[in-house]
């Protein structure tokens, strides 16, 4: 901040460019603060208005028909139910196979390990996106794997997975060895040493790593678009766009509480991880 | 333990391994190559070409780059030229410059103002995409969307923003989707600078926009350049558009990505959505490239 106060005479220019950078500061801090809160707002109101549109409204009577009808929603809850079983599924593995991973990488010196490391950051940003889906969705036809939730969770391990691996790795490299020396020494084999000393040294690491891809998982749309057919295993991202009229035109009320609904538990980890572990920002993560 | 940063050996070690390499193996590395094949024959997902696809050599690549009609709507070169705007204005301009403007805007500041402003850009970003899709259909709705009621408040005219400015239209949600990546890097990269560098320029009388350009930008210039190859590669790979403007009116807003879809899993020629695949690999392998030199000489440095 500038503080011309401190100063031993202050100018006048001095005190002009005070409340000049003062005013630039407080539009500039209004106009992001609108920019960012006001494509919100229809999410946070509509879904307690009983005749919703597209438009902000305050709803003159808050209700929540809304909600009631999205539970009565046998289809509309299955989804959920589907989502949930793609994110726990899909989170168990990344964390799992990640930790291994991640373990190996950070404590042994298995021959090319930096060869590895190179490649996976390499290539798991080449291959992503709707151009990796198109060898991905050919390969899982060919398997028949199609219309699964295990294709799925493979799917999106395959894609999380090394972005997972280097959060643990950095999360490891971070711990002291002389428990699992210490392990070693009195005679543990590598696995117990690993079950009993290192992972409960690493679960906060886990445990960020597993609410991360849960989020990822359960928000992922184009995955379970491409891969799933029949609607009975569609997660609530693709079902969410069957609250249409049989006109075509999306029904308002259904669809914001629905949103509301599914944007939540995501809000929660992350009010979660930032309450218990603090929100540490990784270089790599996003989506 | 010849060493003393071993704790495993290299067998356990690889066993440990195993199970990643599998994943990566088979979900990274193969569709990697195998789409080179594909994109060399007519594979389809029905008829005669999905059971026995022919291999039909370069026709794909040069109906792709066929520069008579690649610049027609829906074709790959028009794709090419709206992804190239979508990354320019809301990768370049929007979340890297907009990330550094609020960075340094609250560089050095603390209390409630901050906090509201960053977990507003936070929220935004962590919110699932189809939550936030239908959020901006509303947003820009013609009639009664937010954006024109407040243009309407400023007595501006009404925009029907999704038909008549679907480039500007997701540049604008990308924005806003991904700014907080760029102000996260980037305020973390600015508290790293010794405040007495900042304070010795004070006393010189150095400007805001002086002190950031010969003291702040030169220190954090690698942040800032890992920053846009990063955002680059995730916003030419980003499909979420698609869930605003589905591409159109006319595919007028078809980013390569889009194009992508539309011509591997809409119309199922899966060896011409395989030369796209392949192209848009070869593009994200020179920024992936550039990015790991980045890293390369961050490490030499340290």
């Amino acid at each position: 901040m500038n503080q011309p106060a401190r100063q031993s005479r202050p100018s006048l220019s001095h005190w002009i460019r005070f409340f000049l950078s003062r005013g630039a500061f407080a539009l500039l801090v209004s106009l992001i603060s609108a920019f960012f809160a006001l494509p919100m707002l229809w999410l946070l109101l509509t879904p307690f208005n009983a005749r919703g549109t597209l438009a902000v409204e305050i709803p003159a009577q808050p209700t929540l028909a809304n909600f009631q009808r999205v539970f009565a929603n046998a289809f509309a809850m299955h989804a959920l139910v589907n989502s949930a079983i793609l994110g726990l599924g899909g989170m168990l593995l990344v964390t799992l196979v990640a930790t291994l991973a991640a373990y190996s990488l950070a404590r042994t010196d298995v021959p090319g390990r930096d060869l590895f490391v190179y490649g996976l950051i390499l290539f798991s940003s080449v291959v992503t996106g709707t151009a990796a889906m198109v060898p991905i969705f050919m390969m899982i036809f060919y398997l028949g794997l199609i219309d699964t939730h295990l294709a799925v969770i493979l799917v999106c391990t395959g894609g999380l997975l090394p972005t997972a691996t280097f959060i643990m790795r950095d999360f490891i490299e971070g711990l002291p060895r002389s428990y699992e020396e210490s392990a070693l020494v009195s005679g543990a084999t590598p696995w117990q040493m690993f079950r009993d000393v290192v992972l409960p040294l690493v679960r906060p690491g886990m445990m960020v790593v597993a609410i991360w891809a849960f989020v990822n998982v359960w928000g992922t749309f184009l995955i379970p678009f491409i891969l799933l057919r029949s609607p009975q295993n569609m997660p609530a991202t693709v079902a969410i766009y069957s609250f249409y009229t049989e006109a075509g035109t999306p029904i308002i009320t259904l669809t914001s509480a629905y949103s509301l609904l599914f944007g939540l538990p995501v809000l929660f980890l992350y009010l979660f991880v930032n309450w218990r572990y603090g929100f540490r920002f990784f270089g790599g993560i996003k989506r | 333990m010849t060493r003393e940063s071993l704790v495993l050996s290299r067998r356990t070690g690889f066993l440990f391994l195993l199970p990643a390499l599998f994943f990566v193996g088979v979900f990274i590395i193969f569709p990697f190559v195998w789409v080179f094949w594909l994109s060399f024959t007519n594979q389809t997902l029905t008829g005669v070409t999905a059971v026995e696809p022919q291999f039909v050599g370069l026709a794909n690549y040069l109906r792709l780059f066929n520069l008579e009609s690649w610049m027609d709507r829906g074709e790959f070169g028009n794709a090419l030229v709206i992804s190239a705007q979508f990354v320019f204005g809301s990768a370049l301009i929007g979340q890297v410059g907009l990330g550094l403007l609020i960075a340094w805007a609250f560089h050095n500041r603390k209390g409630a103002v901050r906090e509201t402003v960053y977990t507003l850009i936070i929220l935004a970003w962590i919110v699932p995409d189809v939550v936030v899709a239908f959020t901006w259909m509303a947003f820009l709705d013609r009639d009664a969307g937010t954006l024109n009621a407040v243009l309407g408040l400023l007595n501006l005219p009404r925009v029907d923003w999704l038909i008549e400015h679907p480039v500007l239209s997701i540049i604008l949600y990308n924005t806003w989707r991904g700014t907080a990546f760029s102000m996260l890097l980037f305020s973390s990269a600015l508290a790293s600078i010794p405040p007495s560098y900042m304070e010795t320029a004070e006393v010189a009388g150095a400007s805001a926009w002086q002190k950031f350009k010969d003291i702040v930008f030169p220190l954090i210039r690698n942040h800032v350049l890992t920053d846009v190859i990063l955002i680059t590669l995730w916003t030419f790979n980003t499909f979420t558009p698609f869930l605003i403007t589905g591409g159109g009116p006319a595919y007028k807003s078809e980013l390569v990505s889009i194009h992508t879809f539309r011509i591997a899993f809409q119309y199922f020629e899966f060896g011409r959505g395989g030369a796209i695949a392949v192209t848009m690999m070869l593009v994200n392998l020179v920024l992936a490239l550039i990015y790991l030199s980045v890293l390369r000489r961050q490490e030499v440095r340290r």
